[in-house]
């Protein structure tokens, strides 16, 4: 059972590129030459050297002795929180934005829900010196100002979406009108293994170095390249999928997907969307979507806002469909006492997408000394107004 | 023979297609609109299923889909609507719409009611050729129903002479690099585009969308193709309208004067 995208973009029976025909050049101009750009000596001199003196990689992996113990398990920390910006957002636009270089454009446009992909983004921005702007929805810009003010500071100019639900899914919707509106000098930096064809491939083969890393740094500590699991939290999934992805075929280690659950997978206030979605269409690719019985797609809810994504990248449908993951909701509450637990074990305040990772290992079963992985994706200065207003430390 | 097909045999120029969303701006409007925009004289009626995700819509008709959404409007909701229209409504009636909610309708059921109810053919920007080609033209072309493709200044010329081969009714040219709605004035490079394209002696005829708004951007259009599409221009005349029977009269007469 081999976890490849086809020629076509699909994984499995998820993908494509259902896309209007006015982003049919910039698509295809894309999907024609990342690989071979990617691949070349040139590229991979400037991206390797950029990971390890700008972004800081290899990442630590890092043996939680004392979450260890508490969970009666081998926990490892893969440390993406240590990256510069602060999660592994920055692997992707790090790898995009040399290929939009070569690509010879000028402009560089991104969603951002969070504003963690949008920070990262405008920062690689004002290392090309290149123009930025930022679509984020009118709500998150209230909600999370202090990204709204870094991404300033980073030059990049911030767009409000103020269409529809006003949150991430109509800022992606307002990434990809002003990429109708400038198909030639513009490059759009999706920020998750979501989109059309070739961007889930694309963005989870930047994000690969997460596993990439793993590999040898396991084989280092423990004589092994392979744990027993691998745990990671899904928005969109690109986290997920470059801890995943040097593992996707080897078929001994759990791959264990966790999405957010917000105040009850039924509640109606959710975003677990393997349980909630059907299959569908949304931001050109077919995939598992909340939507309405007709085809709306429905506002999700989680109390991050990285996690607050109506739909997951297809390449997650797809291993969801085939029961490659197990999937995991993990709800508000829970999540924020797991980020509490991990200040308190390890001295370190995780993103609160991370912190459903951690609560994970309430929610499954494993066996005494099995030895974890868990995708540390993202540090969580940018969440100390959520952790304050909940309160309950 | 299809309606569309029969339209652009028997007028060959100055063909004028009126876009509105279904259910707006009130959910029983649909029917109305219709009437109206026929007895004002456009030729061709395209009907918007409304969707929360229109990522080829500017901001008037993306409000207008809002606004139909929360008035209640569905493919189900409009189907019935539609039920009997043809007694009424003897033009050619596209609808233009996203895949999803289709898809969740089921694709098969819904050609199915479009071809029972009268419909001539489906406009679905999100819909590529590659995908229609391998996914939907078999059953499209069961119910007799046209699928619309798109070509913007961007589409290659080896690629608009496949829209043509696979194309039937007409072909939709974007007048520009935008969303709907964009701003009115048409610019010299988009008339150069408008000269390739007509240069290239298309099997198919082209009506120009995007940006189309009055009698004078209607007139240019028609110098270079069979015609044009006006929406978000039309969609705005309604939005406060008092009497849309006569403000709908008043533009379309506007517009072909
Ligand atoms: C720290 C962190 N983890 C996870 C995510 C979710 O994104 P993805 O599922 O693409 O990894 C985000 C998104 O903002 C994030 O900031």
């Amino acid at each position: 059972m081999m976890i490849q995208v086809d020629e076509k973009g699909f994984y499995g029976n998820f993908g494509g590129a259902y896309i209007p025909e006015m982003l049919y050049p910039n698509v295809e101009e894309l999907r024609e030459n990342w690989e071979a750009i990617v691949a070349s000596p040139t590229y991979q001199e400037e991206f390797q050297s950029l990971l390890k003196d700008f972004v800081g990689r290899p990442t630590p992996l890092y043996f939680a002795a004392r979450l260890s113990e508490s969970f009666g398990a081998k926990i490892y920390l893969k440390r993406e929180d240590l990256c510069h910006t602060g999660a592994h957002k920055v692997n992707n636009t790090v790898g995009q934005i040399i290929l939009a270089k070569k690509l010879g454009k000028k402009r560089i446009i991104a969603e951002t829900g969070a504003g963690q992909h949008g920070v990262a983004t405008a920062t690689v921005c004002a290392l090309m010196g290149m123009d930025c702007t930022i679509y984020m929805g009118e709500l998150d810009i209230k909600r999370q100002r202090p990204n709204v003010e870094r991404m300033r500071i980073l030059g990049a100019k911030v767009v409000p979406a103020i269409s529809g639900s006003k949150t991430l899914k109509d800022a992606t919707n307002e990434a990809m009108r002003a990429w109708i509106a400038d198909p030639v000098g513009t490059h759009y930096i999706i920020g998750s293994v979501v989109g059309p064809h070739p961007y889930p491939e694309m963005v989870a083969r930047f994000q690969s170095v997460i596993s990439e890393e793993i590999k040898w740094q396991l084989k280092a500590k423990e004589g092994r390249e392979n744990p027993d699991l691998v745990i990671a939290c899904v928005g969109g999934g690109s986290n997920a999928a470059g801890a995943f992805y040097h593992y996707y075929n080897e078929s001994k280690v759990r791959l264990i997907a966790v999405e957010a659950a917000g105040h009850g997978i039924h509640s109606g206030k959710s975003a677990a969307t393997s349980v909630l979605g059907t299959p569908g269409i949304l931001h050109g690719s077919k995939t598992l979507l909340m939507q309405t019985e007709d085809g709306q797609v429905v506002e999700p809810h989680s109390i991050s806002a990285g996690l607050d994504y109506p739909g997951i990248g297809p390449v997650h449908a797809h291993l969801h469909e085939i029961g490659r993951a197990e999937f995991v909701g993990v709800e508000d509450e829970d999540a924020m006492k797991a980020g509490i637990l991990l200040s308190r074990t390890e001295g370190i305040i995780p993103a609160i997408e991370t912190a459903h990772a951690i609560h994970a290992l309430n929610q499954i079963e494993f066996n005494a000394n099995d030895l974890i992985v868990i995708n540390l994706s993202g540090r969580g200065d940018k969440d100390l107004e959520t952790y304050i207003h909940w309160g309950n430390y | 023979m299809n309606r569309i097909d029969y339209l652009f045999q028997t007028k060959k120029e100055r063909i004028l297609s009126i876009y509105v969303t279904a259910g707006f701006p009130n959910l029983e409007d649909t029917l109305p609109m219709m009437e109206a925009i026929q007895a004002a004289g456009a030729d061709i009626i395209e009907i918007g299923l409304p969707y929360s995700d229109p990522i080829a819509d500017g901001p008037t008709i993306q409000e207008s889909n809002t606004i139909a959404l929360e008035n209640g409007m569905s493919i189900k909701k409009l189907f019935s609507q539609l039920l009997g229209f043809r007694a009424k409504i003897h033009l050619p009636v596209v609808l233009m719409g996203y895949l999803n909610p289709i898809i969740q309708y089921g694709v098969e059921n819904f050609c199915k009611k479009c071809k029972e109810l009268g419909i001539d053919g489906l406009i679905l920007p999100d819909l590529p050729m590659s995908h229609y080609l391998e996914e939907y033209k078999e059953l499209f072309e069961r119910y007799g129903l046209f699928n619309i493709f798109l070509i913007s200044p961007q589409t290659s010329e080896k690629r608009i002479r496949e829209v043509d081969e696979h194309s039937n009714g007409f072909i939709y040219m974007v007048s520009s690099h935008a969303i709907t709605g964009a701003k009115a004035e048409i610019s010299p490079e988009q008339e150069q585009y408008f000269e390739r394209v007509a240069a290239m002696n298309l099997s198919n005829p082209r009506l120009i969308g995007f940006g189309i708004s009055d009698a004078a951007t209607f007139q240019l259009a028609s110098r270079y193709s069979q015609g044009a599409i006006i929406g978000s221009a039309f969609i705005k005349s309604i939005k406060n309208s008092n009497d849309s029977n006569a403000d709908i009269n008043a533009f379309i007469q506007g517009v072909i004067g």
